[in-house]
């Protein structure tokens, strides 16, 4: 059984418009990895240009925020569900293109 | 119990009465234990401040006022307009036009005339913040856009007040309770801003109108559990709705103890005004594409009542050219890589989008991969509606 990892709304245009994927995984950091290796366009949106996830992004397995954890190098075993949680800012949004 | 860690004790409320008519208003509140006479001299003594009155501030005023928040402030500086409607249930038809702010106040003033509606027709800023939330207890976020929130979120961790929080995103949203003295706040989730460019992009926005009045409605929830201080507030707690998958979800938040704002060593010790940019109120960013060959509206309709043979090419998405379109080729900016192999590079080539700005990077691209005959549509189908078509909708 692999790792589930939610895609947020925001970014499900950069990963084929799918909610969730699973990866074959055992760190956060490799499924991460597995995820943007196939969706190449989902890597600059979750990691700034030196490597490091986004400040404007969050990444939890099961409830718990991974810069509590061991970040990238958490542990995940399968049946876990890894969240990307983005900042979203919207209360009204008026959208005007 | 964890969940309760930080909890102010809930404003006294010393000497305060109900009146005979506010018993019977109130009375399914004063029959519950859980808030009761007590309680509901609490929501009576409470000073709420709503940051905005839109999609979020439309089921926060009307639920705080309908449960007799002594005092609710409202801040917005925007105007009703039609397409507010379609989610900002504060306000009706005969409002377009009017400002927010006094179209919200006239209504809870009539949905509860016994208590105060202060308004601030004005924007939040650095300059007005820490005064504006001094005079209240619990402040309500219902704003719209990231240099805002990351303004409430300051100047409610310096001024002690908690800030009940709420965003949402198409189908998704996020509520928690920031500010309480052992909590976390927004800052400790979410260090900065993200930068111009990398926020959804605006072809994207766009809003399930009940989805405002279902996060809303919980962080009117929150704010009147903390006001009478009963059950366990979300602090601490992020939830996640998700109303397309219809599943509710809960993260841990913690408090960062080196959070520029609320930890042991701030380092942010003023209020921060960020330039507006992309993804703010669904604007989309400047362009960076300069120097695109660009045709107007008019000189595009005369060609093309000339019999010229024009390619026209909308890069929108499809449920866009299924509100309007020009009848031309659709491929959205997003596929056109993929699909260049369907453009003739002999044939001239107009490229349009919503505004203009999609088809620039699309003509960009193009120009990158040889095209030589091809421009920009002029503000896109929105000009062409105002200079050629009017009855062309706009969107």
């Amino acid at each position: 059984m692999a790792v589930k990892v939610i895609i947020p709304t925001p970014l499900r245009a950069y990963a084929g418009k799918q909610e969730s994927v699973e990866v074959e995984a055992s760190t956060v950091g490799q499924a991460l990895g597995a995820l943007t290796t196939k969706h190449a366009d989902l890597k600059k949106h979750l990691y700034s240009d030196d490597g490091k996830l986004r400040s404007f992004v969050n990444v939890y397995v099961n409830d718990e925020d991974i810069r509590y954890l061991q970040k990238d190098q958490t542990a995940v075993k399968p049946g876990d569900t890894i969240s990307i949680v983005p900042s979203i800012a919207g209360g009204a949004n008026r959208a005007r293109i | 119990m964890a969940t309760k860690i930080g909890v102010p004790p809930a404003p006294a409320a010393k000497g305060a009465a109900l009146s005979k008519e506010e018993i019977m208003r109130y009375s399914r509140h004063l029959i519950m234990p859980e808030v009761g006479m007590e309680g509901q001299l609490k929501i009576k003594a409470a000073k709420v401040l709503c940051i905005g009155t839109g999609g979020l501030g439309a089921p926060l005023g009307l639920y705080l006022a309908a449960a007799g928040v002594g005092r609710i402030g409202l801040v917005d500086f925007d105007v009703v307009d039609s397409t507010n409607l379609q989610r900002q249930v504060l306000f009706g038809t005969q409002d377009v036009g009017k400002p927010k702010t006094e179209a919200a106040a006239n209504r809870l003033r009539d949905l509860n005339p016994d208590i105060q509606i202060d308004t601030f027709e004005t924007q939040l800023t650095s300059a007005n913040a820490l005064e504006l939330f001094n005079d209240y207890d619990i402040i309500v976020d219902g704003t719209d856009n990231f240099p805002t929130r990351y303004l409430v979120n300051d100047a409610s961790v310096m001024t002690g007040k908690l800030n009940v929080y709420g965003s949402i995103f198409r189908f998704e949203g996020q509520i928690t309770v920031f500010g309480a003295p052992d909590g976390p706040c927004y800052r400790c989730l979410y260090p900065e801003p993200p930068p111009p460019g990398l926020v959804p992009s605006c072809a994207e926005g766009g809003v399930l109108g009940v989805l405002p009045g279902i996060v809303g409605t919980i962080q009117a929830a929150e704010a009147l559990k903390l006001i009478i201080g009963k059950g366990d507030p979300l602090i601490g707690r992020l939830l996640l709705f998700d109303a397309l998958a219809m599943k509710f979800r809960e993260l841990k938040l913690r408090k960062n103890p080196d959070c520029p704002v609320c930890g042991t060593h701030p380092t942010q010790k003023g209020l921060i005004d960020y330039a507006e940019f992309c993804g703010v109120r669904g604007e989309e960013a400047p362009s960076t594409v300069t120097n695109i060959p660009e045709i107007t509206p008019k000189e595009l309709k005369a060609r093309l009542d000339k019999g010229d043979d024009i390619y026209v090419l909308d890069v929108r998405e499809p449920h866009e050219y299924q509100i309007c379109n020009i009848n031309g080729h659709l491929i959205p900016l997003g596929e056109l890589p993929q699909r260049v192999h369907e453009l003739d590079s002999s044939k001239e080539i107009v490229a349009h989008c919503k505004s203009g700005k999609r088809s620039a990077q699309a003509v960009e691209f193009l120009r990158g991969a040889g095209f030589k005959k091809i421009q920009n549509l002029k503000g896109g189908i929105l000009a062409w509606s105002d200079e050629v078509d009017p009855s062309v909708p706009k969107y």
